[in-house]
């Protein structure tokens, strides 16, 4: 899992049939320092999550298992909120 | 997944049988920005995406969740068309 901040939304219409309902949110990796790092990603939310704020997110299969019940098409999904910066120590 | 722009067509006819019927992109990762990166990635398509449109590219075994890709040999599937990226 990856610390990352939410910077951006993504409207898509026309979608795989799986994937209607569901939130996509551009999410920007942090480091260790909650500095940007790499290149920004389209995620799914699945927390319930909004832009501006710091989460972690889920690559790979695992990604589609917060939707277990409906297979999701997501290699990207982010599955928490952080509380603050203040709760990421160093 | 990442966003990506549609670059052209590939044309296979002695393929994995379970391929029979989709349509096979090029597509080419782009920065939210739309600017283009470097590199190529052939996709399957599952929503009927045309040439030059920004599409939402799941890359992995997570390819296979889509929506008629049930056990398909695939590893990167175009699973939306994109209207707008609001970046704030």
């Amino acid at each position: 899992m990856q610390l990352a901040r939410v910077v951006g939304t993504v409207v898509s219409t026309v979608k795989n049939e799986s994937l209607h309902g569901r939130k996509l949110l551009i999410v920007q990796t942090v480091d260790k320092d909650l500095q940007p790092s790499g290149k920004p990603m389209v995620a799914v939310d699945a927390v319930g999550a909004g832009v501006g704020e710091l989460v972690f997110w889920c690559r790979g299969k695992e990604a589609s298992f917060p939707f277990k019940r409906e297979d999701t098409p997501t290699d990207c999904t982010i599955v928490g909120i952080i509380d603050s910066e203040q709760h990421v120590t160093r | 997944m990442i966003i990506a722009r549609i670059l052209g067509t590939v044309v296979a006819t002695q393929k994995d049988e379970r391929l029979s019927g989709k349509k096979l992109l090029i597509v080419r990762p782009i920065n939210v920005d739309g600017s283009d990166t470097t590199g190529y990635v052939v996709a399957v398509d599952t929503v009927g995406a045309g040439f030059h449109e920004r599409v939402l590219v799941v890359a992995g075994s997570s390819a296979r969740l889509a929506q008629g890709m049930k056990d398909v040999p695939v590893d990167a599937a175009i699973v939306g068309v994109i209207d707008t990226v609001d970046v704030g």
